[in-house]
């Protein structure tokens, strides 16, 4: 079969100018090649790796992307259907196996599932997929009939010969199909043709998720299973000092306790008996070089390197004589440590056989999983097997294989039985990847109302280096992600400089929190944005959008967002409502928080208000979800989120110390949906962008108290602390 | 060895008394519909009902349980309140990873079984105790108050 025409640096050309990329990475091969394709073609009609079709008339789309409650389960197999023109009632969707050819994401040339680009990497690739099957299926049933396929039409997973009014439906055409040769180019649709883009579609996993049906990676159950916990060196780089084994095996259902230098398993019949038997077990710790390792440590190495000039990331005009015109504003803003918490607690299940290993578990990085468990285990990737399953929760914290390869190293203790290894909440807690503290040094002039010079510098650890080294040193040691949203931000601001200055936090491993770098980023630019609109005696709004002549869309969603949340009428004392505006992710949104802050320093949510332009918003009722859910994430992390450090541990237990927002403290939260035909942009990560910014505007606003320092200070608030 | 009643079946199992009713539904009966988060009844999760209450089965030792009537997120299809709130997270869309809806399915239908009218105060009450890392909760509350309504409309109809 030939390739189809759209290749993945095809795709990097035409979506995504000034976006660093990791385009040096990218495999050069087409990205469908149907000799590659797995095992579930047999008997249908394949024509590249994402689509299935069987006598029946039943579609199974192939996801490349993983489904962690963003709705990418249904949002694919939209874009694909609607080339298609497929029966939607018809398709079923299966998880991709590890295949890095077949499926590595477009934008991150890895198959990964991050940085909230599903929609946008697969856009043209999908599509073009969808088109290339339908036009095969046409020719197919044109060939019969003897007819032009161009007097043939498709709609509903039939083909129509117009004239004769013939039809013939994809399953009666799928032998014949098989047979036909793919076009090379194929058009696609005009957005104004879309039947299914831009419908409230129904979502194709959540029926399962309301009866126990569902199979997370923790449900996975085999014949003959194990359950076991863990307990990890508390410290980075400790060691195992002792353990009670005696007092272990005593404990009803325990089997087995392991030994490894910087971890304790506990195999049993169930999970509750490794859990007592683990507690039994009492493990105590050599904790090695970072057993001092605290907060305060981790903050003061930060601060100094933030006083360093850092590798400048991007500039234009002449920052430094531009800050010497007009009154000079300076800032700085710290972010803290903060853990996933996925509601399904870190788990993976293994059977190793000396000739294989299977995985069952859900990841965000299928072929990392295989590829590092090949590595591991010795065996060649081929023989390595891994299950993927829905993501009861993913954040980022699923784009990192440590969870496979620890139950990995349980099984290989034992004789070959399935072993299903599930982490404690507080082992979860205490031993994630936590999104970097950062500290923030902004600089601008203020003349006549306008902002004329600007510094922006950010100072953290750098994720991708450890992630992904390539796309570090690939980029002058730049990471991307650290000053995504600073780089680009919308303001006019015509001498501009951003500076990144990578500090690693001692004793810490730093990875991707959902919103990544633009959480950072964006509060403190919209923090600071507040603060120079009050020096400025300017509205917030106002102030920005006199700054922002050259993001049209951002003035549109601004506007609508100010005009929806009632902005500027009348507020009781103490109420306030705060502002921000961000650029993230190819989507243009503007969010207004109303809150309350009471004598004691407590903040109430009284109401959130969102107006997000997306682009083609290919599921509406999805991104309304992902707004509404993504604010409350961002606003949880704002009210509560840190991850205090002592000893070299987490000072952390579980979700009476680690709070999350719930049902009684969540406002009205109303998301506007800009019309527009743009290519679509990213969604599931913004509203966690959006919420803190807002938030602390508000408060500011309510209190005149401008808040440097997340999360939110009750102490502060209450005047029983300086800010 | 132990039995238990579960959606309306006998089940015979062989457990530690003192074992968690959530990981002998989980581990031993294979009925992984109800979900572990927590384990110290500090985030809904594992809500199942024993004779129609809402109780944590992360904490409820299994020798709690007696000749009580366990219903789990598997059965509650079965209960009226339970049908009308499965339909409403489907109209509404609530549902997003999915892994804390077991417990927001089953909390929500044992508030509908006492409270047929459940206003904000209510839904807060009965629902603070579920927690939502996607953050689905207005829609959880719009979804409860949709399956009240639609126990109304059944009667007016």
């Amino acid at each position: 079969m030939a390739k189809l025409d759209t290749t993945r640096r095809g795709v990097l050309a035409t979506g995504l100018t000034g976006t660093f990329l990791f385009a040096f990475h990218l495999p050069v091969r087409a990205f469908t090649e149907p000799e590659e394709a797995p095992d579930s073609t047999q008997g249908k009609f394949a024509p590249n790796a994402f689509i299935r079709i069987d006598r029946t008339g039943k579609i199974t789309l192939v996801m490349p992307q993983v489904e962690m409650g963003q709705g990418v389960y249904t949002s694919i197999p939209m874009i694909i259907a609607e080339e298609l023109d497929a029966d939607f009632a018809q398709v079923a969707f299966e998880h991709a196996p590890a295949n890095e050819k077949l499926y590595a994401n477009p934008m991150l040339g890895v198959q990964a599932t991050g940085n909230s680009n599903s929609v946008r990497a697969w856009w043209k690739p999908l599509r073009t997929a969808g088109a290339t099957a339908k036009a095969m299926l046409v020719e197919a049933a044109a060939q019969q009939w003897k007819v032009d396929p161009a007097s043939c039409t498709a709609a509903n997973s039939v083909v129509t010969h117009t004239a004769s009014g013939r039809k013939l439906a994809y399953g009666q055409l799928v032998d014949a199909a098989a047979k036909v040769a793919p076009p090379k180019n194929v058009t696609l649709k005009d957005p104004k043709d879309f039947v299914l883009i831009g419908r409230r579609v129904k979502r194709l996993d959540t029926p399962n998720k309301t009866d126990g049906k569902v199979v997370y990676g923790i449900d996975a159950m085999l014949p003959g299973m194990k359950f076991a916990t863990i307990e990890a060196s508390p410290v980075l780089g400790g060691k195992v000092a002792q353990v009670d084994q005696a007092a272990a095996m005593k404990v009803p259902g325990v089997e087995k306790v392991i030994v490894l230098d910087d971890m304790v398993a506990v195999v049993g019949q169930h999970f509750w008996a490794a859990k007592k038997g683990l507690e039994a077990a009492n493990v105590t710790w050599n904790d090695g070089a970072n057993a001092k390792v605290n907060s305060a440590q981790i903050w003061n190495e930060l601060r100094a390197a933030s006083r360093k000039d850092g590798l400048v990331a991007k500039q234009r005009g002449d920052a430094a004589k531009a800050l010497g015109d007009g009154e000079k504003v300076e800032a700085a803003y710290e972010m803290p440590f903060l853990a996933h918490a996925t509601m399904e607690p870190m788990n993976c299940t293994v059977q190793l056989k000396p000739d294989s290993c299977e995985i069952w578990l859900g990841t965000q990085i299928m072929a990392r999983v295989q590829s590092t468990a090949a590595q591991l285990t010795g065996l060649p990737p081929e023989k390595v097997i891994v299950h993927n399953h829905l993501l009861g929760g993913g954040f980022g914290r699923r784009l990192e294989p440590d969870m496979a390869l620890k139950a990995i190293r349980v099984a290989q203790h034992l004789n070959g039985e399935p072993v299903k290894v599930v982490w404690t909440r507080e082992e979860d807690l205490r031993h994630d990847v936590y999104r970097p503290v950062y500290r923030d040094v902004i600089q601008a002039s203020l003349k006549d109302g306008r902002i004329k010079g600007w510094k922006y510098k950010v100072s953290g650890s750098s994720v991708v280096a450890r992630w992904l080294p390539p796309a570090f040193t690939g980029n002058h040691d730049i990471d991307f992600d650290t000053v995504d949203s600073a780089v680009d931000t919308p303001y006019d601001l015509p001498d501009f400089r951003v500076e990144v200055v990578r500090c690693e936090p001692p004793g810490v491993t730093t990875g991707f929190w959902r919103g990544v770098g633009p959480n950072n980023n964006v509060f403190a630019i919209e923090c600071f944005m507040d603060e120079l609109a009050k020096k400025a005696g300017k509205d917030p709004v106002q102030f920005r959008l006199d700054h922002l002549h050259g993001s049209p869309r951002h003035q549109a969603v601004l506007k609508l967002v100010a005009e929806k949340s009632g902005w500027g009428s009348p507020l009781p004392e103490r109420v306030g409502r705060g502002v921000s505006v961000q650029p993230s992710f190819a989507s243009y949104i503007a969010t207004v928080v109303e809150a309350e802050v009471d004598h004691d320093g407590e903040v109430r949510l009284r109401r959130v208000t969102c107006a997000v332009d997306t682009g083609i918003a290919v599921n509406p009722d999805t991104i309304e979800a992902q707004l509404q859910g993504g604010l409350i994430f961002g606003l949880t992390a704002a009210l509560y989120g840190d991850v205090p450090i002592k000893h070299g541990r987490v000072q952390l237990s579980n979700f009476n110390d680690y709070r999350m927002l719930r049902i009684d403290q969540t406002p009205p939260i109303a998301v506007h949906v800009v019309k527009s035909a743009e290519p679509p942009g990213g969604i599931g990560e913004t509203g966690v962008t959006a919420g803190p910014p807002a938030l602390r505007n508000a408060i500011f606003a309510a209190t005149g108290i401008p808040l440097r320092r997340m999360p939110v200070d009750r102490e502060v608030l209450a005047g029983r602390k300086q800010a | 060895m132990t039995t238990l009643h579960i959606n309306g079946e006998e089940k015979t199992f062989d457990a530690p008394p003192d074992t968690p009713l959530l990981w002998v539904l989980r581990d031993v009966l294979g009925m992984t519909g109800t979900k572990f988060g927590c384990g110290i009844a500090q985030c809904g999760a594992c809500t199942v009902h024993v004779d129609g209450k809402p109780v944590r089965s992360c904490l409820l030792p299994v020798s709690a349980v007696g000749d009580r009537a366990v219903t789990t997120i598997e059965g509650i299809g079965a209960t009226d309140a339970g049908a009308r709130v499965q339909k409403a997270w489907l109209a509404l869309e609530v549902i997003q990873c999915g892994y804390c809806q077991s417990g927001q399915i089953m909390s929500a239908a044992a508030l509908l079984a006492s409270t047929p009218h459940p206003d904000d105060s209510d839904i807060n009450a009965a629902m603070a105790g579920n927690i939502c890392r996607c953050g689905t909760y207005v829609r959880i509350r719009e979804a409860i108050k949709r399956a009240a309504g639609e126990r109304e409309e059944a009667k007016n109809g």
